[in-house]
């Protein structure tokens, strides 16, 4: 087997050397009834070309690559360039573990610290951890951040925070003895209910997390909500669904939040079916001793010279055990390094220029729909790359399949998540579509049965 | 060039440019930005701007820096290192894996065929009755574990409110308890290293929930009382929680459900050959006995005639751990390796990790202090004790052999731990030569003790001073006033 480099002979020099005649030996401490099962129901061994071929044949089978798609909600299709395809490729950067040890670790621990920082940029906060899984965990991370650094034990999660990073907050804190509640959104803004979360708002409440943009694509009034959060002493959490709003919005950091979780998929990394992705958290200098995932510190080393290494790590599972900020352990260290050499490949300027594309593509679509009379964009203003579509006369799904069978995936049907919503599509541009395509998805939407 | 790489942002100079893209038909004037002027950012303060090559130098730069499998020997006690397959990476890079999660299920029936078949591998060679890929690595699939027990206990009208956890379990299994509800209760290893029935027993009232046990353990030895310590378990209403992080030894040998386990993660990136990244993503798949299937997390994938499903909620289910389904292309590179290996090979992982781990120790024993006797599964911990050097000494110093150091001073149990894991995937030959380095450094600590003292000395960096980095945090860059 190509994968292991014993020979037959050295086997039997090794098991000399220990004595034994027959390397099962060393199995017997074993139940020997349950050892060494029969593996012949097992498929056999595939040569490496008929182990591609075979792939090949599952994504083969995948024929949403034929389709013009415009599914985002959580998962979007930005450009790579090649740079972070072929540099990440490396086996320095494919193959190592944790940096445990500084000395022979430091290509990773500079790329961490680099993105740290990029990520505080991006961010407006002051310090970013490391990476933890992705969105959805970051968010669950960031609320229990709050909690643990406040002392209250309520967390109020908007209405317009996307479904699936609800669902995992709530698992995450099932057996917690916190409390959840939720603060509805604006029926014609998007944007959350201002008056429900005064209401809601009290001295125990830990902190209110909203996402934006939201899960609507619209853009929230973070100061606002950031300023009545404070008003009870609570913390402000924004929720990044869509990191390339980043840098086309005044940073979060700048308008009163406190604690910025949530996904950078949209920085280097494919959609891959969801996963691997990357979770981001970022915060003001209060959290720091409250956060949970890998840190990475600038330090000098015997000789006076600059270096890196892991810090803080008090904080953590190995020296903490159960006391530990957080249980995690092995993070997304190498997707984060792909968002790095993603964010310096496209740079200040590029990333900029990138976001706004984002936006305006969705601007056409919003545009070119509206002399439409049997659809509506449900929010026409403070989107970023998402919109919502409402189709007036007749049922979404239909709408859907009809699109479909023109070859288009024209959002994602919002019956799926909210029965309220049961007529409507979220669409979402990047700018991996131009204006052919957002012309097509248009006469689509105009080619009536 | 000496020295470390600069900082990306040190290298950055106005007017670089290292993207490209087609500027899109239309201007801002004829597409105004819907939304208020007032929350549109003016640009990115001193973010980087470099030409294309320069990345690519800094990189490559910072990539030289770095220790790897592809490189060299790494025998890091519990991570098990071995050799990442390189068609695997060809194969995740596929466009036709370029999917979105959510697309319409019909539109992605071959990757969610990967996940099914992943399953049903993960499910035969462990002896489960099911299994979630969905957690994200180790520490995330011992959480989504805790969390069925719990809805399991629940269920049958009492959560209870401790686990027992052995002390010599990784830090992330007390931790993964903790977040899903429980207390901890350490119990002790007895003296061949392996948890005692009569130690469960004493520690097993009705308000216990379940026993964490990593088997083999972190000491390398085979927790041999798992079959009777089920049943003690079992008889009073717990369960059996098994961390398969060392599964290595086990692959092809012995399946988990068989000894009595209830719930099992797996390791991935460990067992499974998918790379580590420097730190993930790793993935944590769950395996659960028949009675715990319907609380296993969602999504669930189902077959409908010739159709796989996505069942995005259940009954009984502990909910939702993580986005989408998981980290997919991860599953990918675990189910390529798992049919390379097929009903040939698959069971030679095991032995030769093993083979391995023995012959290492058998010639390194009289070398280093080994504190357990008992017998040695895929990785051995030596100690220390009476050794003319410390562990962190004799660690740095390997550094300047070009070999990377073994685990240290895990797990907690031994003073002064070794842990050394060689796997499957190394030669006898890089074995000798590490006996041999470690021999050779063993004698320097008596004829040239500062040669330890002062390792590494060929490293791109010395040691590190981590209390100054942790008293003054420095974690991110900054450009310096009036610079």
């Amino acid at each position: 087997m190509r994968y292991l480099p014993l020979t037959d002979a050295e086997r039997g020099e090794m098991c000399s050397t220990l004595g034994i005649s027959d390397v099962r030996e060393l199995f017997g401490c074993i139940a020997p009834e349950r050892c060494f099962y029969p593996l012949d129901d097992f498929p056999p061994a595939l040569s490496e070309s008929e182990l591609i071929q075979r792939f090949r044949g599952f994504a083969l089978r995948n024929s949403y690559p034929e389709f013009l798609s415009f599914l985002g909600a959580g998962a979007y299709p930005h450009f790579i360039p090649e740079v972070v395809n072929s540099l990440s490729a490396k086996g320095e950067f494919l193959t190592p573990y944790t940096p445990y040890q500084p000395e022979v670790s430091q290509g990773n621990l500079q790329a961490m610290f680099e993105y740290q920082t990029m990520m505080t940029m991006l961010t407006g906060m002051d310090v970013s951890n490391a990476s933890l899984y992705d969105g959805g965990t970051a968010a669950a991370e960031g609320a229990l951040l709050t909690i643990r650094k406040s002392g209250k034990p309520r967390i109020l999660i908007s209405s317009s925070l996307h479904p699936e990073y609800a669902e995992i907050i709530r698992t995450y804190v099932q057996n917690l003895h916190y409390e959840l509640l939720t603060v509805g959104s604006d029926r014609s803004s998007g944007k959350v209910d201002i008056t429900d979360l005064e209401r809601k708002l009290d001295e125990r409440t830990a902190a209110f997390l909203f996402q934006s943009p939201n899960f609507f694509g619209v853009i929230e009034d973070n100061g606002i909500l950031a300023e009545a959060v404070h008003r009870r002493n609570g913390y402000a959490v924004q929720v990044v669904a869509e990191a390339m709003s980043l840098p086309f919005l005044v940073p979060p950091g700048r308008c009163g939040v406190d604690v910025v979780a949530g996904e950078a998929q949209s920085f280097g990394l494919p959609l891959s079916f969801g996963g691997p992705y990357l979770g981001f958290l970022a915060a003001r200098d209060g959290f720091l001793r409250q956060m949970p995932g890998r840190i990475v510190g600038e330090t000098r080393d015997a000789d006076g010279k600059r270096g890196y290494v892991l810090t803080l790590s008090t904080r953590e599972q190995h020296i903490k055990r159960e006391k530990a900020t957080s249980n995690i352990c092995t993070n997304q260290a190498w997707c984060a390094i792909r968002a790095a050499m993603y964010l310096a490949t496209m740079g200040k300027v590029g990333l900029t220029k990138i976001s706004r594309i984002n936006h305006q593509n969705a601007a056409y679509f919003v545009r070119r729909v509206s002399p439409f009379s049997h659809v509506r964009v449900r929010y026409g203003r403070d989107f970023f790359n998402e919109v919502v579509l409402e189709i007036l006369h007749g049922e979404s799904v239909d709408f859907y399949e009809r699109l479909r069978k023109k070859g288009i995936l024209a959002g994602i049907p919002l019956g799926r998540f909210f029965a309220d919503f049961g007529n409507a599509l979220l669409i979402s541009f990047t700018e991996m579509h131009d204006r052919e395509m957002i012309d097509r998805l248009v006469a689509a939407i105009g080619d009536r049965p | 060039m000496n020295g470390l790489p600069k900082l990306i942002f040190e290298t950055s100079r106005e007017g670089k440019t290292g993207y490209s893209f087609r500027e899109p038909d239309w201007s801002e004037g004829d597409v105004p930005p819907a939304v208020d002027p007032a929350k549109l950012r003016e640009g990115i303060d001193d973010f980087p701007q470099l030409s294309e090559v320069e990345i690519v130098r800094h990189y490559t730069a910072l990539s030289r820096l770095n220790y790897s499998v592809d490189g060299n020997f790494y025998p890091l006690g519990s991570c098990t290192m071995k050799y990442n397959p390189k068609v695997n990476e060809k194969i995740a890079a596929l466009d036709g894996f370029q999917v979105h999660p959510y697309a319409p299920v019909d539109t992605v029936q071959g990757s969610l065929e990967v996940i099914r078949l992943l399953e049903e591998w993960l499910t035969r060679v462990t002896g489960m009755a099911a299994f979630t890929l969905t957690p994200a690595a180790g520490a995330h699939g011992e959480f989504t574990g805790i969390l069925i027990v719990r809805k399991y206990l629940v269920s049958r009208g009492d959560p209870r409110k401790i686990v027992l956890i052995p002390d010599s379990a990784h830090g992330t299994n007390p931790a993964s308890a903790h977040f899903a509800g429980y207390d901890i209760r350490e119990i002790p290893s007895g003296p061949g290293g392996i948890i005692e029935l009569e130690t469960v027993e004493k520690n097993l009232g009705k308000d216990v929930a379940a026993l964490m046990m990593t088997n083999p353990n972190t000491l390398g030895i085979f927790e041999r009382n798992i079959g009777p310590i089920a049943d003690a378990l079992h008889r009073n209403g717990s369960l059996l929680y098994m961390d398969g992080a060392n599964m290595n030894a086990l692959l092809g040998i012995v399946r988990p459900g068989e000894l009595g386990a209830d719930v099992l993660h797996l390791n991935l990136h460990k067992t499974f050959s998918t790379p580590h990244g420097g730190g993930g993503p790793g993935s944590g798949p769950v395996g659960v006995s028949a009675p715990l299937v319907p609380f296993l997390p969602v999504p669930r994938i189902r077959r409908s005639g010739d159709l796989l499903e996505v069942a995005d909620s259940g009954a009984g289910s502990i909910g939702r751990v993580k986005n989408f389904y998981g980290q997919f292309l991860v599953m990918v590179r675990a189910l390529a390796y798992l049919m390379s290996l097929g009903s040939e090979h698959i069971r030679r992982v095991a032995e030769d990790a093993v083979l391995n781990a023995n012959y290492l120790r058998k010639r390194l024993e009289g070398v280093l202090d080994l504190p357990y006797p008992s017998p040695t599964m895929h990785e051995v911990v030596f100690s220390d004790k009476g050794l003319p050097a410390k562990t962190l000494d004799i660690a740095k110093r390997l550094l300047d052999y070009g070999v990377h150091p073994f685990t240290i001073y895990f797990p907690l149990i031994v003073p002064g731990a070794m842990m050394i894991e060689p796997t499957e995937t190394e030669s006898k030959e890089t074995i000798d030569e590490f006996v041999e380095i470690i021999k050779k450094i063993i004698g320097e600590a008596g004829t040239d003790p500062a040669a330890l003292a002062q390792a590494p000395r060929r490293t791109p960096v010395r040691r590190l001073d981590e209390t100054q980095a942790a008293r003054r945090p420095v974690l991110r860059w900054q450009r310096r006033s009036g610079a």
